[in-house]
């Protein structure tokens, strides 16, 4: 099973640390299709939380239809479902590139850096080495 | 808000001579939450705690436990309210399983399966000597003598201080395993915010006598934000905003945390024109502290019930 971690003090509040880590999990293909993921109250003793805040971060989870309830079995990775039309897609990835672009340009690096960054970077999340 | 609230206090207010301690307080908890109690030392949470289980006459306002006035709280209703005191006070000369048996004869409800899995998940013998024990293990004791009556409404006031780390985690595992029972209500003050984002589903901050925020953990961390905004050269001086907590400035660079970040504030700020402007998130320690930091200004009150239009 999918060994989650959080830790306190940071930037990101708790709830966000799992979903984040689950949906990196998903596309990377650590979490394959039908995996199971811990129980809430699990979760929440392993981790040492509130089961509010894994229920909360599940409930996300299951919206964006990454993860599904099965009665009396628990929880399950499902098939990733088409949230968003292309359109709603750019629109969300837009202000990240902008942010990105505005720190690297402050930073000092040239267009020719980050461009072979990013492709460093696709060549990590290829091999599931991404994120890390 | 509504009848499910365990605890409910309108404008209580408590004076020493001159000097309030807790002024104008209206605190409201829903039943089945575990709510955090901050503020520096100081600010008024001891008296407000002893206030609420009816060891200290208030002044003025008033306030409901349990759905009873705090003012002739009957013992049935003591009985449910299990309260863990800063000083653990205990007999000396009893052995663990004689505090226990001790303890048992004021409950109705003792559940010593709930003792006995308290004090075993703090490492405690039964025959142990109460003298002869540790901090973190007289806090074990404690916390297992206030658990076992199984009380509805459990208040633990600083139950963290002078914990050590394995001690520290067994005390937040038992108040996880408490969550089990979705009736049970935790109320606890804190200087520990890693254990409040552990646990708290609901905060409330005093600040020098005064309630400042009162809300869920989430709408907390939502509502206090910090914007960074960059300029070619020097930034310019720090606007005057509403909701401004902290400023600082550095070279090219202002950041300002904010509460309740919205669309006037948004203006004033373009209005400065910054070459770039972004939210950054911030830790719950770092709102906490900009919130509660050196200002003096007190009118950024936070709270549920008042942010609902």
């Amino acid at each position: 099973m999918i060994n989650l971690s959080i830790n306190t003090g940071s930037n990101t509040p708790i709830y966000k640390q799992i979903t984040d880590q689950v949906r990196l999990a998903v596309a990377s293909g650590k979490l394959a299709v039908d995996d199971p993921l811990p129980s809430i109250r699990a979760l929440a003793e392993r981790l040492v939380i509130n089961p509010n805040t894994v229920a909360r971060a599940y409930a996300d989870l299951a919206r964006e239809g990454l993860i599904e309830s099965r009665s009396g079995r628990g929880v399950f990775v499902t098939r990733k479902r088409k949230m968003f039309t292309r359109e709603e897609g750019w629109r969300r990835l837009e202000p990240l590139m902008d942010a990105l672009i505005g720190e690297a340009m402050v930073l000092d690096f040239t267009p020719q850096e980050l461009r072979e960054a990013f492709e460093k970077k696709f060549g990590q999340w290829k091999s599931g080495k991404g994120g890390t | 808000m509504n009848e499910q609230a365990v605890i409910r206090t309108r404008g209580l207010t408590r004076y020493f001579g001159a000097k309030p301690a807790v002024y104008d307080l209206n605190l409201e908890m829903p039943r089945g939450c575990v709510f955090a109690f901050l503020g520096r030392n100081g600010s008024g949470k001891t008296t407000t705690i002893r206030m609420l289980l009816g060891l200290l006459e208030p002044t003025r306002g008033e306030g409901t436990i349990l759905g009873h006035d705090i003012r002739s709280l009957p013992p049935e209703i003591r009985a449910r309210i299990g309260y863990l005191t800063e000083e653990h006070q205990l007999y000396g000369w009893m052995n663990v399983k004689e505090c226990g048996e001790f303890q048992s004869q004021f409950y109705p409800r003792w559940n010593e399966k709930i003792f006995r899995g308290v004090i075993g998940h703090f490492g405690l013998k039964p025959a142990a000597r109460v003298k002869d024990l540790s901090r973190g293990e007289r806090a074990g004791l404690c916390l297992g003598l206030t658990l076992a009556p199984e009380p509805e409404l459990l208040v633990l006031d600083d139950p963290a201080m002078g914990l050590d780390p394995v001690a520290h985690r067994s005390l937040i595992e038992s108040m996880i395993y408490l969550t089990r029972r979705s009736d049970r209500t935790i109320f606890f003050s804190s200087h520990q915010l890693a254990d409040v984002e552990r646990v708290a589903d609901y905060i409330a901050i005093l600040d020098r006598s005064v309630l400042r925020v009162c809300c869920s953990l989430e709408m907390f961390r939502n509502s206090v934000q910090q914007v960074r905004l960059r300029f070619p050269g020097a930034p310019p001086p720090v606007p005057k905003i509403p909701g401004l907590l902290q400023a600082f400035r550095a070279e090219g660079e202002l950041r300002l945390t904010c509460v309740q970040f919205g669309g006037a504030t948004e203006q004033a700020l373009r209005a400065l024109a910054p070459t770039q402007m972004e939210m950054v998130p911030i830790s719950l320690e770092d709102a906490f502290i900009s919130y509660l930091g050196e200002r003096g200004e007190k009118s950024f009150i936070l709270s549920e019930t008042e942010a609902q239009p």
